[in-house]
């Protein structure tokens, strides 16, 4: 291995940071790839852990096949000494080091002791995490995000509960309702929000397979199969319990978004898996100054962010399933061995990734918009007792408070008000809720450190000179 | 079905960790909350304020609501720490800290 090649660093091993390792490694540049699980996969093919044995993996996913080729084709790059995969490493920050991006992760599960790794660039492949928006009884134990429950069965092959309903709107929704019921949950209903349309639309993205309009008929096959009852133009209203998760109250939604008087309904369930939707992970983006576009990181059509060096590619820049960000990465993997090795990058050789990254964004902004098209009108549903700011405990009552008594007229005052935003989860679980039930615009905050990182190793780091404040 | 069957898995040797000292079953490379929520098991926290109950959430690492003791190390998230033969575990009330 020469030492002169070119070193990018890329960061997610979830199917954008994958492709994109895969497509740089085979065109001259070495690759760091840098993740904070133990195992690459990323959430879509989130793989049980090994100790599991898991002789048949692929029950619990679809396009298995495109896993196992690139699963392979890092292999034989880690093999031939192209590609090192750092697995357990969790990265709070990338700074600007005199020509060099310096990676700093968190090594094990510990986190205590902090590792720095130089490239000569980097490409952001973070993907997203769930938004959930909050209504009465969303912080019971039992309560889980959608994908939350994906994560427990896909990789510890735990099931959450035995009866469950699967809540709120957007087609990550359906593999969790039909995976659930594969291994063996009762699911009592799919509960969406947008009505029957939003859903087949969603079924068709869910198999990331717009072209082919027979995969949103094989998830209603699966949903029929697995006799998953299916509630669209509903919502959950609250969920009830004691110590943890007995029912919800479920209704029918008007054509404004407001619940349909009589049309309530109890469900007994003991695990309520409910999502409304992806939002992209922008902290180490934003720690590098790069401009972000809506709530993802902006890029250029070679996957380029505005920082020279710093590459994006899937869900960080905008939440669109796994088969688009399978094409940004190879795009964005291309690019950067292109312009490493100084050569010009022709995008002609990635056309066809270009064709599928250019229709299934333009699907996945319609789609956006036909959900949008479809109010809810959760925060009217929101008691001021609810807590929408789980880490502090911040109640409804209190944000409105902040807001009509005290003047509050945007997020960052709500927060500097009632400390909501303010404790672990640094607002990333409330900052929608919050908004919504202050009335202000979404503004996401700017987060300096992508993890938090004990004040040992930040009292170790070097003292060269600190970054822009 | 329950999942182990469904992927046909062939795990190796199950182990105990004891949970506020009792003993909960793991199978090797599941996380604590795996472990937990396989063995009925919820809640393990209780918050700062109000004193309610937590367990697990987003799942991924994002939320901290699954914050556990680990071998008297309070604010570990049982989403990512794996269950590791003979741990201790005791839910955590508050910060942890104040023990
Ligand atoms: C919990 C969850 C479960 C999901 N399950 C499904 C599903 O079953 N089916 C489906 O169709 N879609 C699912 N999705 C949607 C999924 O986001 C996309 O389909 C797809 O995985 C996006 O690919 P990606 O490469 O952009 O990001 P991801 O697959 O999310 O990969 C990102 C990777 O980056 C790592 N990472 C992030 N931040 C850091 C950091 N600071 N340091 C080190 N590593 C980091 C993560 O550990 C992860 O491995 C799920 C989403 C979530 C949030
Ligand atoms: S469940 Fe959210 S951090 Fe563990």
């Amino acid at each position: 291995m020469s030492e002169r090649r070119p070193l990018l660093a890329v960061i997610g091993a979830g199917p954008a940071g994958l492709a994109a390792t895969v497509a740089a490694a085979a065109r001259g540049v070495r690759v760091m790839l840098i993740d904070s699980a133990a195992e690459a996969g990323g959430q879509f093919y989130r793989q049980p852990a090994r100790g599991l044995g898991a002789r048949r993996p692929e029950a619990l996913h679809h396009q298995w096949r495109t896993w196992e080729r690139l699963r392979a084709g890092l292999d034989t790059h880690v093999d031939a000494g192209r590609v090192t995969h750092l697995s357990d490493r969790h990265v709070w920050c990338v700074e600007r080091e005199s020509g060099a991006l310096v990676v700093h992760a968190l090594l094990g599960p510990r986190q205590t002791e902090s590792a720095a790794v130089r490239a000569d660039a980097v490409l952001l492949a973070t993907g997203a995490y769930e938004k959930v928006l909050p209504f009465p009884g969303w912080t019971l134990p039992g309560v889980v995000t959608a994908g939350g429950a994906q994560a427990l069965l896909k990789g510890g092959l735990s099931l959450p509960g035995r009866t469950a309903v699967v809540a709120g709107t957007g087609p990550l929704l359906l593999p969790v309702a039909t995976g659930l019921a594969a291994a063996g949950a009762q699911v009592v209903a799919l509960v969406e929000s947008a009505g029957p349309k939003g859903l087949a639309r969603g079924a068709r993205a869910g198999a990331a397979a717009p072209a082919k309009l027979a995969e949103g008929a094989a998830f209603a096959a699966r949903l029929a199969y697995r006799r998953i009852p299916v509630m669209t133009r509903h919502a959950v209203l609250e969920a009830h319990g004691v110590e943890r998760l007995e029912s919800v109250t479920v209704a029918a939604l008007d054509a404004d978004g407001r619940p349909v008087p009589g049309s309530q309904r109890r469900l007994s369930c003991d695990t309520l898996a409910v999502g409304h939707g992806l939002l992209p992970h922008t902290d180490l983006a934003d720690g590098l100054g790069c401009r972000l576009d809506g709530p993802g990181v902006w890029v250029d059509a070679e996957q380029r962010t505005d920082v020279p060096g710093v590459w994006a590619a899937g869900e960080t820049t905008g939440v669109g399933g796994a088969t688009l960000s399978l094409a940004e990465g190879h795009i964005a993997g291309r690019s950067a061995a292109a312009r490493l090795t100084g050569r010009i990058p022709d995008p002609d050789g990635w056309a066809p990734a270009a064709r599928t990254r250019d229709r299934l964004r333009a699907f996945f902004t319609a789609l956006d918009a036909a959900y949008a098209a479809q109010p809810v009108r959760w925060a009217e549903q929101v008691t001021a007792e609810t807590v929408v700011c789980r880490c502090e405990e911040v109640s409804a009552g209190a944000v409105r408070e902040s807001v009509d008594a005290l003047g509050a007229g945007d997020l960052r005052t709500v927060k500097l008000l009632t400390r909501a935003g303010m404790g672990w989860c640094q607002g990333r679980m409330c900052e929608p809720g919050v908004a919504g039930v202050a009335g202000c615009a979404l503004t996401p905050a700017r987060r300096l450190l992508a993890r938090p990182v004990p004040l040992g190793v930040l009292a170790d780091a070097p003292t060269d000179p600190p970054a822009t404040p | 079905m329950n999942p182990l069957r469904l992927v046909r898995a062939r795990p190796g040797a199950p182990f105990t960790v004891t949970f506020d000292n009792r003993e909960i079953q793991a199978l090797p490379g599941q996380s604590l909350a795996a472990a937990l929520w396989s063995s009925g098991v919820t809640a393990w926290r209780t918050t700062r304020g109000a004193e309610r109950a937590r367990g697990v959430f987003c799942g991924i690492g994002v939320c901290f609501d699954c914050l556990v003791t680990v071998d008297g190390r309070p604010d570990q998230r049982a989403c990512l720490v794996p269950a590791a033969p003979g741990a201790v575990v005791r839910s955590q009330a508050g910060t942890g800290h104040d023990e």
